[in-house]
């Protein structure tokens, strides 16, 4: 199986391709578009701006190449939050893959929610093995609404997606790959899709 | 739900190779700060940090060593510290696969380092190292590993920092580091009135009791070093403990 992981101008994107390894798996990072369409599975990791993000996808047409993708997908943290419609972070238009809103945590919270959060209904083969209300780790300052697509949910001060699904596309708002055990079976579901 | 109130051991790295405060022979090198690290992750430690006390590009070749192997094994966030004094240096630790990076001396020397570092990489991962000292009625910053006093007031650093950008403080009482007498809980208490982002209160732990009290006088996460090198407390006791006392806690 080849698993790619879109390799884009982002922090520490080096930490998904570790976890896969310790499943016995292995990626390329890539950015180019053939590499791309051709892989059997792909992850689009992320942490850092929306706005800059973007930026970069668009520079090198990435943006085209993600809604052309039928293999599954799976979008990690800022992932997940570029495949939705707009993120209110810099005022991006986003992919629009989800039709779903990314809005700004309230101010009364600690922002970034950062640590290890509980996850609940679980609606998806994504969470085979995990149960209800298992912690996972998130770092993220903004959130994504609950909708049709929501198969996971958390709760910071506002119940949020935190796993949306729709046709091959998935995401997570947590990073599997930081999430201990929990997050080890969750990527394991994904590369077992 | 609030986020659980995190567990993290702090390895003390020297010369990217030996643990400092440990007299385990058998854990004395890079090697086995790695094996270390991943004994605490299958513990149930919810971060861990790393601090290195090393100056020369030598022995920084190694530290990156050692965050490339920790990256590769363990499964949960980690933070390293110690000499930090540039953007350059962030890039090649994140690179190697730390999550976030302290910087301490370097942001009292240069407080736009932590909005440069932050608007780089986020604040999520631009960690404020503070060493504090109660002298005189107040509570002062302290540089250089805690050798050094500086003029500067615990509270308005810590203010000015996360104005800048830091994305967690990690606040060090050097009056309770190493007395095993518990946290400097009204230290915590204070800037946790105040502070926007997480804290971790580091510095006086000694039985699980402590742990207890620094998480009800509101920090986000605890620290310690030898409590847990020295296997005086293990984690999943210590977690056990603190959700019968009611604190939240991953299991």
């Amino acid at each position: 199986m080849k698993l790619a992981i879109i390799q884009y101008n982002a922090g520490n994107i080096s930490s998904v391709e570790s976890g896969l390894k310790r499943l016995g798996a292995s990626a390329i990072f890539t950015n180019d578009p053939e590499e791309i369409i051709a892989a059997d599975k792909i992850i689009f990791p992320g942490v850092g701006a929306a706005g800059v993000a973007m930026d970069y996808l668009k520079e090198r047409k990435l943006d085209e190449v993600i809604k052309q993708c039928r293999q599954p997908f799976l979008g990690i943290c800022l992932g997940m939050q570029l495949l939705c419609k707009f993120s209110s972070e810099n005022n991006t238009t986003c992919l629009g893959i989800f039709n779903e809103q990314v809005k700004k945590f309230p101010v009364n919270l600690k922002v970034p929610q950062m640590g290890w959060n509980n996850i609940y209904n679980l609606q998806h083969p994504l969470f085979k093995n995990v149960e209800e209300d298992e912690y996972v780790y998130f770092v993220h300052s903004y959130y994504v609404e609950k909708s049709l697509h929501t198969i996971a949910t958390a709760n910071y001060g506002i119940e949020y997606s935190v796993a949306l699904q729709k046709d091959n596309f998935y995401a997570v708002q947590f990073h599997p790959e930081k999430s201990g055990k929990t997050g080890e079976k969750i990527l394991k579901n994904f590369i077992e899709l | 739900m609030p986020l659980t109130k995190r567990i993290i051991p702090c390895l003390d790295v020297k010369n990217g190779r030996t643990v400092k405060g440990i007299n385990f022979e058998q854990i004395r090198d890079a090697g086995d700060a790695v094996e270390l690290a991943s004994v605490y992750a299958e513990q149930g430690a919810d971060e861990l940090v790393f601090l290195d006390i090393s100056a020369t590009d030598e022995k920084r070749k190694t530290l990156l060593q050692l965050v490339t192997k920790v990256a590769a094994v363990i499964n949960i966030p980690f933070t390293v510290g110690g000499g930090i004094s540039s953007v350059d240096d962030v890039r090649v630790l994140l690179n190697a696969g730390a999550d976030k990076i302290s910087i301490n001396t370097a942001a009292i020397k240069n407080p736009e380092l932590i909005s440069d570092i932050a608007k780089v990489f986020g604040t999520q991962c631009t960690v404020l190292a503070v060493d504090a000292k109660f002298e005189n009625d107040s509570w002062k910053v302290f540089a250089n590993g805690g050798r050094v006093a500086t003029s500067l007031d615990v509270f308005e650093w810590i203010r000015q920092a996360i104005d800048l950008g830091a994305g967690e403080i990690l606040l060090t009482s050097i009056n309770h580091d190493g007395t095993k007498s518990g946290f400097a809980n009204e230290l915590i208490q204070q800037v946790e009135s105040f502070s926007t982002v997480p804290v971790i209160a580091s510095g006086g732990a000694g039985n699980m009791q402590h742990f207890a009290d620094v998480f009800a006088a509101g920090a986000d996460a605890a620290l310690a070093a030898s409590l847990f090198h020295y296997k005086e407390i293990n984690i999943p006791d210590l977690k056990l403990f603190l959700k019968n006392q009611g604190v939240q806690v991953r299991l």
